[in-house]
């Protein structure tokens, strides 16, 4: 009998390999894919019947038998008609968690290449107008229109060009690149390819974070196996070395090129001079990946999804205190609230959703309140906040918003490259407003935090930060202290030389806008998104 | 010229496209080049954008973020070092919205800075402190009890500068300057956030690290975090003085900044056209000398080498200078006296030492130094080219596609030129490398040679002649440029020679030891890899086949068509800072200045006419046959200004004998040197700090020498010359060596547009500079080579005489490093000891393995010319079979080694190649023992009666 585990990452860690492994002893033949994404369900396994594909979900090694007979208690049915599946729109992970990864036979038995072979039946200045007229923007988080940015390339004369996938995946709450490369390979090969044909570029890294050893596995095997098939390109992949900013893509190009990750000004592009001072499209994998659809299928195909000037889907991620996390595909335009509560199915702890966090822990805490926001890259700037990469955290009742915001300070200051000054001293200094701002409210303000969640004092200058002595000479009462708080993130906002420094204001903000009772204002600060 | 800090437009200027582009900058409209920033733009207008990391050395970097400005239609608030101008922008520098952004940015970096401005050593001279004012905060609201990077140790090691880390600010200047300006990569930034610091190597200390203390981070630091400890010592500067570097050939320009009368720093010029604002650890740091308590401030005179020196006046030092000489010439004839002109003295002081032999000597026994370095490239170059020197200026390095370095290395020699050379490597240029050793630029951070040809030494001249066979029999010859600018004729007479079977690559292979392939590579990447430069030094003439070298590089280049016009040529490295002017000036026993043999009638008469007397027709003697006349007897008298040749002249016994041979030699320098040890008058020399002049650098460059502070010894140079020759009866009358150089523009055809008022107004002029070329000439040959046709000379190559063999199975060469020049007088008596305190013998790990001798063991050097003791330095920079030392301390006196062999043609020495065998040691040998102990009698000064 053939049975489908999931290889990938989050299934493993809970404990698919064991459930593979029983399987496979009772002499079955098991398929491992990547993961559908639903992790509620995982460890899932589906056995292939006349039916169908049946899911079982979560099974544990012992469970064998139950399964094979068909009488577990969780049998699902067939996966993809499960509410959570049902209501997607995958464009991007259509075979994820249905083929085996590395199966050049399943990659090409559902409609794999067939993007590459249009775009190369093309001249590449057609390719690029597909792109740019399916309205696909860059999925890393800054929207750019990916069009536009291999128009650049294409345009800018040079011997070398180069395409570079940004897999350094360092949000947290995200797992949208780890799930395609670890799943569906293939997928974002294909892409990088189309965007080669696409500028003239012959070779591309692939950057992927070192925490993510099974996708750099099966990026690498991958490659190898698909050489033949995407030649003259040529891909390689590069580790990282475990810095957050390297996520940044001139940093990225920095560590690629053998340097200190460090973030370079804007201008010049990377797109007219990247990689070794060549011309460069770098693009995040959920981009790239979402090219073989576009050309496969037309750029129309893809464009008639989305909302306003956010065409297409987006592989969103949920995550945090959530009942059913993992990964939704959806065309733009489904509402935050619809997300958290419809697909996420609220709290994972039953207590109400007090905040969640859109974009990784750069983005800003929405309440409630804000859940008719549409996903769409513009109405969240306008709400003063940001996709992202399209990760969404999710918090119940009991979370402290001020700890949240010194958070914010304290992942900035760990993860500065120390280039610029705003993001170099201004988040350490963040942190320790944030503590005057913590140690003076009223003790009843906010449920206090866990002090396991405080980081210990082994952590060099920032354990300094972080127990300063006690503040003299200043004024530092809370409306001096918040007061300062706000002109910093001005700062940091305004003068910070990358998203890093220059978006960390975003979740310090909006948790002070939003939830001003938990840093001991008396009374609702009026004008809440300035 | 009163103290003002150098204008900063915090940007490099853009590279020329030829568009410009038109905007409008706070309501002002301007034009400017494409490419140039919106700082630079600011700044070129009258404006003045707040920055700390930007400085117009380096590229914009973006990182302090107080330059933001405003653009309209664009978002937020672009750092204007990093935008560039476009059409139609609208900036505006100056608002309230950016003045809140820059206060903000300004107030974090002082909440982590420590306040102790009134005590710190930069108060007054410190960019933080501008800035912080320029933009007015008045409040640190964080405190000053945060988290800090304050009360970190200092890093003191470098014996000129220190490193606080306290005060750093973080701005990667020092980082960028080293990489970028001086391209060694030593520094570093380690830890990330708010650890981020400035790291020598490896968390190392400055000495300890890879830093070669060429400055270039001390001066892009905007605060005191890396500080000159002179400035520490004396205070920050009150004026400043332009002049030029007494060091090598490079002739880099310095800001001579002084507080009242104390030399407190020398700060590279920006506007030197030699060194672009950049400098190395000699001419930066090394100029304590000058104060040095081993100094001679008084005339000494003794009547034999065996009494101690006793001080006498200026007056009786002059006279008894004149007595001699005339008393001498009236024993033994005119001819038994002659002089040497100092490569390190002014192009006026090396004329009027010259014209005081012409003119008041009566015959032409004048030599210098340049006979020991590079008389083979003048001789070379004037036969092929015509002109004896280099045809290229520094600038043109950076539009070189291929560069070949012959028997030169710069990262030590002429390190600020090196800085250039690798700056242009990293941006694509290809590297060829033709030395014994794996000198720096062989391999080092971001520079790799395409081929390393390490040949033996002794056989450039084989080596050369194959590259011309390749480029020859491969047709990768410029047909069209020999045919224009060439005699075809001897081109082809040429190309037959080199064509034949027994100088290909594979022929010579076992004479050089390189690989065929290898040197077929190279030949053709240098013909056919676009502008092809040569570069070369003293391991191409100090050869008993120097000159003929010199002319097989000029057949290569001339072959390829790499003449005349930028970006190619044919250059050499001079070693000292005014050899090429020594040269010039007429030092040379058969020229007078501008080149013009002494046999020439019309030339004579000019001189005659202007110096009234009768001058001599026939050369003089040079160097060695000074020195063999003095012990045949007919040569007794010399004087000798500002050169050692005791300890920098080949074979020192031999040397030694003629001065003894000798009944008076008079010594001008500003130390008792080695060849002092021989003298009977001493006349104390001033510092280049101590007068004013010119040097003349490797690329004909004219610079202007001035006067910082007053001459210690009482009288410049140029002035005890003058005394003396008119103590022998002439009647000189120069007030300034301004009318010095007059005198030789009016005698000499290339220097006619010479005058002190054009160089203060330019800063420069490269010869010939003339009513045909009033602008000086930058490249030489343009529209053809000066003497006519370019020509092509047959080189064979003959073996020298120095063969290794049972007794002698290794081959020495010798060298300089970084931190010392020539024989050390000068560095050995600054801090720069500390990199290299003693003369060391490199030696490959088998060869040293083979006689049981380890690193630091003391080892024996013996050739048939004598024997010396130092200590062994195991390395793989040179190969098996060949040992290299440097003559800089005469504790070691390497040239006791050296043989008297020399060029064919100007009896240049050939100190690269000499036949030695090493063994282990248990003490100094004979000779070093006697020589200290001669030295240490010969140096005694007998205690003044009269002034007790």
């Amino acid at each position: 009998m053939r049975v489908f585990v999931s290889r990938d990452m989050a299934s493993v860690a809970l404990g698919a390999d064991d459930v593979a492994r029983a399987f496979a002893d009772a002499g079955c033949d098991v398929v491992r894919t990547g993961s559908r994404g639903l992790f509620s369900i995982e460890p899932l396994v589906e056995v292939e019947t006349d039916d169908g594909r049946i899911g079982f979900g979560p099974v544990g090694p012992g469970d064998v038998a139950a399964v094979l007979d068909g009488t577990h208690a969780t049998r699902l049915g067939k996966v993809e008609e499960l509410a959570f599946f049902a209501g997607q729109q995958r464009f991007t992970f259509a075979r994820c968690g249905v083929i085996d990864p590395l199966s050049l036979e399943d990659y090409a038995a559902l409609h794999g290449w067939q993007g590459l072979a249009a775009a190369r039946a093309q001249a590449p200045q057609a390719v690029v107008d597909t792109v740019k007229a399916s309205g696909l923007r860059g999925r890393g988080g800054a929207g750019f229109p990916t069009g536009i940015k291999w128009q650049t390339v294409l345009d800018a004369p040079a011997g070398d060009k180069f395409i570079v996938c940004n897999a350094d995946e360092g949000d947290s709450g995200t797992f949208a690149d780890r799930m395609l490369m670890e799943g569906d390979p293939y997928c974002l090969i294909e892409g990088m390819a189309i965007a080669a044909h696409a500028v003239g570029a012959g070779h591309g890294y692939i950057y992927i974070r070192s925490e993510y050893p099974f996708a750099i596995y099966t990026m690498r095997l991958a490659i190898e196996r698909s050489a033949h098939l995407v030649a003259p390109f040529t891909l390689e992949v590069r580790e990282g070395a475990g810095a957050y900013v390297c996520g940044e893509e001139t940093a990225l190009l920095d560590s690629i090129e053998g340097k200190r990750g460090q973030v370079r000004a804007k201008p010049p592009l990377p797109a007219l001079k990247g990689l070794f001072g060549q011309p460069t499209v770098i693009n995040n994998v959920l981009s790239l990946a979402a090219v073989p659809f576009i050309l496969a299928e037309g750029a129309d195909a893809y464009a008639a999804v989305g909302f306003g000037r956010s065409r297409g889907t987006m592989p969103v991620q949920l995550a945090g205190n959530v009942r059913h996390g993992g990964l939704y595909e959806i065309g733009f335009g489904i509402t935050l609230g619809e997300l958290v509560n419809d697909v996420g199915g609220g709290t994972a702890s039953g207590r109400p959703v007090r905040a969640v966090q859109v974009g990784g822990p750069l983005g800003a805490y929405f309440p409630p309140s804000m859940f008719h926001l549409p996903f769409d890259y513009e109405a969240f700037a306008q709400a003063g906040g940001l996709i992202g990469h399209a990760g969404i955290t999710v918090f119940d009742d009991s979370v402290d918003m001020a700890h949240m915001a010194r958070f914010a300070m304290e992942f900035c200051a760990a993860e500065s490259c120390g280039k610029c000054t705003p993001c170099r001293i201004g988040s350490t200094r963040g942190v320790e407003i944030m503590d005057r701002i913590m140690a003076q409210r009223a003790p009843s303000a906010a449920a206090q935090p866990d002090p396991g969640l405080l980081p210990s004092q082994e952590h060099g200058s920032l354990a300094k930060a972080l127990y300063s002595r006690a503040p003299s000479r200043i004024d530092t009462s809370l409306d001096a202290q918040t007061s300062l708080l706000r002109d910093l993130c001005d700062t940091m906002k305004y003068g910070s030389l990358c998203a890093l420094g220059g978006f960390t204001p975003y979740p310090v903000l909006s948790a002070l806008d939003h939830f001003p009772e938990d840093f001991g204002a008396r009374a609702p600060i009026k004008e809440a998104a300035e | 010229m009163s103290f003002s800090r150098e204008t900063d437009h915090g940007t490099p200027a853009a590279i020329a496209t030829g568009k410009s582009v038109t905007l409008t900058i706070d309501g002002q409209s301007v034009t400017l080049p494409e490419g140039t920033s919106i700082m630079r733009a600011a700044s070129l207008t009258g404006g003045s954008i707040p920055k700390l990391c930007a400085t117009d050395s380096m590229d914009s970097f973006g990182s302090c973020r107080l330059c933001l400005v405003e653009v309209e239609g664009r978002n937020g608030y672009p750092a204007s070092c990093t935008t560039p101008v476009a059409e139609g922008m609208v900036v505006r520098t100056q608002t309230e919205r950016l003045k809140q952004l820059r206060r903000g940015v300004m107030e974090l970096y002082i909440s982590d800075h420590p306040l102790d401005c009134l005590t710190c050593g930069a108060n007054g001279d410190c960019e933080l402190q501008d800035q912080a004012g320029a933009v007015g905060l008045r409040d640190v609201r964080y405190g000053y009890d945060g988290a800090t990077n304050m009360g970190q140790a200092k890093d003191q090691s470098n014996p000129y500068f220190d490193f606080d880390p306290s005060k750093c600010i973080v701005c990667s200047r020092c980082v960028r300057a080293c990489e970028e300006v001086q391209g060694t990569f030593a520094l570093t930034i380690e830890g990330m956030g708010f650890d981020s610091k400035v790291s020598p190597s490896q968390g190392e200390d400055f000495l300890g690290s890879e830093c070669v203390s060429c400055g270039a981070c001390v001066q892009a630091c905007p605060t005191a975090s890396l500080i000159e400890k002179s400035v520490v010592e004396v205070g920050t500067p009150d004026r400043a003085i332009v002049t030029t570097c007494a060091y090598c050939g490079v002739g880099c320009t310095f800001r001579a900044e002084m507080r009242g009368e104390e030399l407190v720093r020398m700060v590279p010029w920006k506007d030197g056209k030699a060194n672009r604002g950049h400098s190395c650890v000699k001419g930066r740091f090394a100029w304590g000398y000058a104060q040095h308590q081993d100094r001679i401030l008084n005339p000494m005179i003794r009547a034999s080498v065996s009494e101690p020196w006793r001080e006498v006046s200026w007056e009786e030092a002059i006279a008894h200078t004149a007595s001699e000489f005339r008393r001498i010439q009236g024993k033994y004839g005119t001819r038994s006296i002659g002089g040497i002109t100092s490569s390190r003295c002014t192009n006026e002081e090396t004329f009027l030492v010259q014209k005081l032999i012409r003119q008041g000597f009566g015959n032409n026994n004048v030599d210098t130094c340049a006979r020991v370095c590079h008389s083979p490239t003048g001789y070379g170059l004037s036969q092929t080219f015509g002109t004896s020197a280099g045809t290229q200026d520094f600038d043109s390095v950076m539009q070189a596609d291929v560069i070949l370095v012959i028997g030169a290395n710069p990262t030590d020699g002429h390190p600020v030129f090196a800085s250039r050379m690798k700056k242009r490597l990293r941006q694509g240029a290809k590297l060829i490398v033709m030395d014994p050793r794996r000198t720096d630029l062989v391999k080092s951070p971001h520079v790799e040679a395409e081929h390393h040809l390490p040949l033996r030494p002794g056989t450039n001249v084989a080596m050369l002649t194959a590259m011309a066979h390749v480029i020859v029999t491969e047709k990768l010859y410029d047909e069209a440029f020999i045919r224009e600018r060439c005699d075809w004729d001897e081109f082809t007479d040429w190309a037959d020679f080199v064509s034949e079977a027994v100088r290909s690559p594979e022929a010579i292979e076992p004479l050089t030891g390189v690989k065929a392939d290898e040197v077929r590579a190279a030949a053709r990447l240098y013909a056919t890899g676009g502008n092809g430069a040569i570069y070369y030094g003293l391991g191409v003439t100090e050869h008993s086949q120097g000159s003929s070298t010199v002319m097989a590089i000029a057949n290569l280049a001339m072959a390829t068509g790499n003449v005349g016009r930028e970006g190619v040529g044919v250059n050499p490295l001079r070693g000292q800072n005014n050899v090429q002017g020594a040269c010039d000036m007429g030092s040379f026993p058969h020229e007078f200045s501008g080149y013009r043999h002494v046999s020439d009638t019309a030339t004579r008469a000019l001189f005659e006419q202007a110096w009234g007397v009768s001058l001599d027709a026939e050369p003089g003697l040079r160097i060695p046959n000074m020195l063999d006349a003095a012990t045949d007897g007919t040569f007794k008298g010399l004087f000798v200004q500002g050169e050692d040749i005791l300890q920098s002249d080949p074979n020192t016994h031999h040397v030694a004998a003629g001065l003894a041979a000798m009944e008076c030699v008079v010594v001008q320098d500003l130390f008792l040197n080695e060849t002092a040890n021989y003298a009977h008058i001493f006349l104390p020399g001033s510092t280049f700090l101590e007068k004013d002049g010119t040097f003349t650098n490797a690329e004909r460059r004219i610079q202007r020498v001035r006067q910082v502070m007053a001459p210690l010894n009482g009288y410049a140079d140029w002035e005890i010359v003058q005394l003396v020759a008119n103590a022998m009866g002439l009647d000189w009358t120069y007030d300034h060596p301004a009318q010095i150089m007059d005198e030789i523009a009016a005698l000499t055809p290339t220097f006619a547009g010479v005058h002190y008022d054009r160089l203060e107004a330019e800063g420069s002029l490269q010869w010939p500079a003339n009513d045909a070329a009033p602008d000086g000439t930058p490249t030489m040959h343009i529209d053809g080579f000066v003497r006519g046709k370019g020509k092509f000379v047959v080189t064979d190559y003959v073996p020298t005489d120095e063969k290794t063999g049972p007794r002698f199975p290794l081959l020495l060469t010798t060298g300089r490093i970084l931190s010392h020049y020539n024989v050390g007088a000068q560095t050995r008596r600054t801090a720069n000891t500390a990199w290299h305190p003693e003369d060391r013998l490199e030696i490959h790990p088998s060869d040293a393995d083979n006689r049981g001798l380890k690193d630091g063991d003391w080892v024996t050097l013996r050739s048939r010319a004598g024997e010396t003791t130092l200590r062994a330095l195991v390395t793989e920079r040179v190969a098996p079979g060949v040992v290299y030392t440097t003559f800089h301390h005469p504790e070691t006196q390497a040239n006791v080694i050296t043989t008297d062999y020399s060029d064919w043609a100007t009896n240049c020495p050939e100190y690269k190649v000499t036949a030695v065998q090493v063994m282990a040691s248990n003490g100094p040998s004979d000779w070093q023992r006697d020589y200290a102990d001669q030295a240490r009698t010969s140096r005694r000064i007998a205690p003044l009666e009269a002034a007790e």
